[in-house]
């Protein structure tokens, strides 16, 4: 008992003798514990960088205004409004410096040119991360306590996504990520909503199954679901990775289930001996090529992307089906995007034996079916539904199923915690997006979404378009919200928007809004040209454009529609800027179209983009002008020459900012430019 | 004999774990076993591209091995290399039975150009390198190659595609090449500015060169001419900072 006392009445003893010494040390403790404060204060991250950077910039030329917008402490961008409390700045000092452009070292680097100042949104708003932290760790990697790591750059214009909800000229990957969104279907079974209160539309409709047996055989289907880029590589449809019995039974399910269509098959065209290459000349006369693609010797696709890949097509339609479908595609698809083209027996038949020429014999040489039973057409229908093929097809008796997928309108933000990764997978929400895309069917056994064929660069886009669906998206101020264009649901009316519609002329045009931009905007047609010229030109396209593949195909339409559509052209598509016969076509004086020629050839040069004399000029950007005065009306070429941007906003002629005696100078000798009526007389 | 050991053992703890951790560091970077070797090593495709700042390039970089014959070697090792930020999928592999390998790479997330190095080993364990250089583009000189595309390359780019024929050869004065560096490295920025705002005439040159100054805006202009600096040949070196002491 009196050793255990004694040891630690010793110990106190050598350690405070006295009271005096108890009373020093103890302070001394104290001053350090006091001390502890005020050096992790002084030996913080963000002070070591601000004394770097200090360090960085002494020795430049501008060392003294750099100086001057320096600012020690803790820096803060704060928005209560957006939720942004961003303390970046504090180590990232030379953030708006522009003279910075040569330091590359972190955190000291200027910010790149974007369109919006750095604080106005503050950084995590695009970045990510933890804003309101002051250590590296915190701010930039996932902790317990946060999961915002910093944006991998790859992904950056996610940030743009979310309140830029329409396509955006410096975003080509979130436009990109979008468009693949819409095409490839993935919004047909995920849901995916506006802040607007919109949803994601496909832009695609995949084809209707009602009535294929009319187009094409069971075993083709059999082929195709087993792989379908082995029949098109640049098919949309993507891999369900099926076993054959199951192909099969949803095979017979769908030819059971189809129903034929009148005027679907034609009888064979009797007809005159085909010359070989007629189909190949038919073929690009027709300008086929500016929607569809076929996979040249060297293995290329050479073509559009609007229509479906023709380099199987034999292996594929019924010829039955396909004279019908070249006479008139709109009887099998009211909707489809292809022109009917009203060619002439001969012509179709020729077609026909053009496109089942492209077959591959590999295609169905192992797919063997026997006839199906009652219970392979049940199950079939039963795996039909189950993998929700009418998401994207129409099928007769199959509704399309509803929240098919799960929603992915905040997926954006997802918390990791909620996430099932793979093994040997960094553990983050972009690599979880990216991944998934990648090949989703590794992430469980029994998951339904479909392997896509998609290429890194593609996944990367889709992947900056989901980052873009977030919270911060959805509970954006509107005040904020950057809204596209409206969608223009204009229909032309009447008699003529029938034919319009008949020769498919928004798949290339646009017109008030609604339409694509393979061919030019017609919302001013009626302004622009003259309608002799319009009765011509549809009688026979000419090129105008020397240096352009896709062109504007013959339709063999009758005078009668001619007339019709020319007509509604030249009295609608109207411009309210100014009156079409406010300028004459002819009686300029010869000192005006002199004056004009010498202003074309030498002040404005012209003749580097356009030609106007076909044997001395060269240029072929802009539309060829050697006929231009019995093709446009002289109040267009005025106006157009005054400012080209206003009348069709985007095109690339520049503003020449000419004055008005100079453009009147120019339209004088542009309208002298006739055409000689030779190709009129050779017809 | 306690305060003997301590030091000893925090010593040969420090090395333990520096051991561990360069081997960590080898095993990760070493693939699989090369089967063959070869002694050359050539690009395919893929170099030379201009992508975007921290992203995937839009073509894989593909390399192919030789032989002292200039024949194609299948599984003979290739590894990539580059500056800070580069990343490469895969960082090394084999080759494939034509003799090439294949890889995605993802550039750094600073505009510039990016050198990387594919390597492999000939028989002999000697090192055999290639270099490319990629660069890559941030917002600003995207946005400048967007307007290259869509006003300028007809004209100052010779290369023609089918889809795009180029309106080089039809030009009576021949416009620079935005790769030329010799001639526009010697330009200043105003002289770029005002050639573009106030065409070929401006600087007593062609008037086949049209001004852009009423339809492109300042920014837009800008734009532009970080987008010709960053990709002349040779680079351009922007004029110097004045250091106070030297």
């Amino acid at each position: 008992m009196q050793s255990s006392n004694s040891t630690p009445a010793s110990f106190w003893q050598k350690l405070f003798g006295d009271p005096l010494r108890a009373f020093g040390v103890v302070s001394a403790l104290l001053l350090v514990l006091l001390a502890i404060a005020p050096a992790k204060n002084h030996f913080s991250e963000w002070r070591h960088y601000q004394r770097g950077y200090l360090r960085v910039i002494r020795s430049r030329g501008d060392a003294v205004t750099l100086q001057r917008h320096f600012q020690p402490g803790i820096q803060q961008i704060w928005h209560p409004e957006l939720g942004v409390t961003d303390r970046c700045t504090s180590c990232h000092v030379g953030l708006k410096e522009a003279t910075l452009t040569d330091v590359s070292l972190q955190p000291y680097r200027k910010h790149p040119v974007i369109p919006h100042a750095t604080d106005q949104f503050g950084c995590v708003m695009c970045h990510r991360g933890q804003g309101a932290a002051t250590t590296v760790d915190e701010a930039h990697s996932s902790t317990l306590a946060w999961e915002q790591p910093i944006l991998p750059e790859r992904y950056i214009e996610s940030g743009c996504g979310q309140c830029h909800r329409a396509a955006l000229e410096g975003t080509p990957q979130l436009n990109q990520g979008r468009a693949l969104l819409a095409r490839y279907g993935c919004v047909q079974c995920h849901t995916v909503k506006l802040p607007d209160g919109g949803v994601m539309h496909a832009t695609q409709d995949a084809p209707s199954l009602s009535h294929i047996a009319d187009k094409t055989t069971r075993e083709w289907i059999f082929a195709w679901l087993k792989d379908p880029q082995a029949y098109a590589a640049s098919a949309t449809m993507p891999n369900f990775k099926l076993k054959d019995e199951d192909i099969r039974d949803i095979s017979a399910f769908l030819i059971a289930n189809s129903t034929s269509l009148a005027g679907d098959t034609t009888p064979p065209i009797p007809q005159k001996a085909i010359d070989p290459t007629a189909g190949a000349s038919l073929y690009g006369e027709s300008f086929c090529a500016s929607c569809h693609a076929v996979q040249n010797a060297a293995g290329n696709l050479v073509g559009g992307n609007v229509g479906p890949e023709l380099t199987r097509i034999g292996s594929k339609a019924k010829p039955e089906w396909l004279r019908a479908w070249v006479r008139n595609p709109r009887t099998y698809d009211p909707k489809t995007e292809m022109p009917h083209y009203r060619f002439t027996d001969q012509q179709v038949a020729t077609m026909e034996g053009f496109l089942l020429a492209k077959a591959d014999s590999d295609l169905l040489a192992n797919v063997h079916l026997d006839p199906a039973t009652p219970e392979q057409i049940a199950h079939g229908k039963n795996l039909v539904m189950e993998y929700g093929c009418a998401s994207c097809h129409e099928i007769a008796g199959i509704r399309k199923p509803e929240n098919f997928a799960p929603e992915l309108t905040r997926i954006g933000s997802k918390s990791v915690s909620q996430l099932i990764f793979l093994e040997g997978m960094q553990h983050t929400l972009t690599d979880y997006i990216a991944g998934k895309i990648r090949q989703p069917r590794a992430f469980a056994p029994g998951l339904k979404m479909p392997q896509y064929s998609f290429t890194p660069t593609q996944i990367d886009a889709l992947t900056t378009a989901l980052l873009a669906q977030n919270d911060r998206a959805q509970t954006m101020p509107p005040s904020l919200a950057v809204a596209g264009p409206p969608a223009s649901h204009y229909r032309p009316a009447g008699k003529a928007g029938q034919i319009m519609n008949d020769l498919a002329c928004f798949s290339c045009h646009a017109i008030n809004g609604r339409g694509a931009d393979m061919a030019p905007d017609l919302t001013w047609e009626g302004s622009s040209v003259q309608r002799k010229w319009l009765e011509d030109f549809f009688r026979n396209p000419a090129t105008l454009r020397p240096a352009l593949i896709r062109r504007m195909p013959k339709f063999n339409l009758s005078n009668e529609d001619i007339a019709t559509l020319s007509d509604y052209i030249m009295t609608v598509y109207q411009t309210p800027e100014f009156d079409r016969d406010s300028m004459p076509e002819a009686g300029y004086s010869a000192t005006q179209v002199e004056q004009g020629r010498q202003l074309f050839y030498s002040k404005y040069a012209c003749q580097s983009c356009h030609i106007v004399d076909a044997k001395a000029d060269k240029g072929y950007i802009g539309p060829t002008l050697t006929a231009v005065g019995s093709r446009l009306t002289a109040a267009w070429v005025y106006h157009w020459l005054k400012n080209p941007q206003a009348l069709r906003p985007g095109t690339t002629e520049p503003n020449r900012n000419m004055s008005d005696d100079e453009a009147t100078s120019l339209t004088a000798f542009l309208m002298t430019q006739k055409s000689s009526g030779k190709r009129e007389a050779k017809k | 004999m306690m305060a003997k050991q301590f030091p000893l053992a925090v010593i040969i703890l420090c090395l333990a774990l520096a051991v561990s951790g360069c081997v960590h560091k080898s095993v990760s970077a070493a693939g699989p076993a090369p089967t063959a070797f070869g002694s050359a090593i050539v690009e395919s495709s893929g170099g030379k591209q201009i992508g975007a700042a921290g992203a995937v390039l839009s073509q894989p970089w593909i390399l192919q091995v030789n032989d002292d014959q200039g024949n194609a070697v299948a599984g003979a090792q290739v590894f990539f290399s580059g500056p800070a930020g580069v990343s490469f999928d895969p960082p090394s592999g084999l080759t494939d039975s034509s003799g090439q390998l294949s890889t995605s790479v993802v550039l750094g997330g600073m505009a510039g150009r990016y050198q990387l190095v594919a390597s492999t080993r000939t028989k002999t364990q000697k090192r055999i390198d290639l270099k490319t250089d990629e660069i890559a583009l941030d917002y600003q000189r995207r946005l400048g190659q967007l307007l290259d595309d869509k006003y300028c390359s007809r004209c100052h780019n010779p290369e023609s595609t089918p889809e795009r024929v180029s309106n080089y050869d039809n030009l009576e004065v021949k416009p620079h090449a935005f790769t030329e560096g010799d001639t526009l490295n010697k330009m200043s920025d105003a002289d770029l500015m005002a050639i573009i705002s106030h065409g070929g005439p401006a600087l007593n040159k062609s008037p086949l060169m049209p001004p852009y100054g009423y339809t492109l805006s300042k920014t837009e202009m800008r734009a532009l001419i970080a987008y010709i600096r960053m990709v002349c040949d040779p680079p351009y070196q922007a004029p110097g900072m004045i250091y106070a002491q030297k």
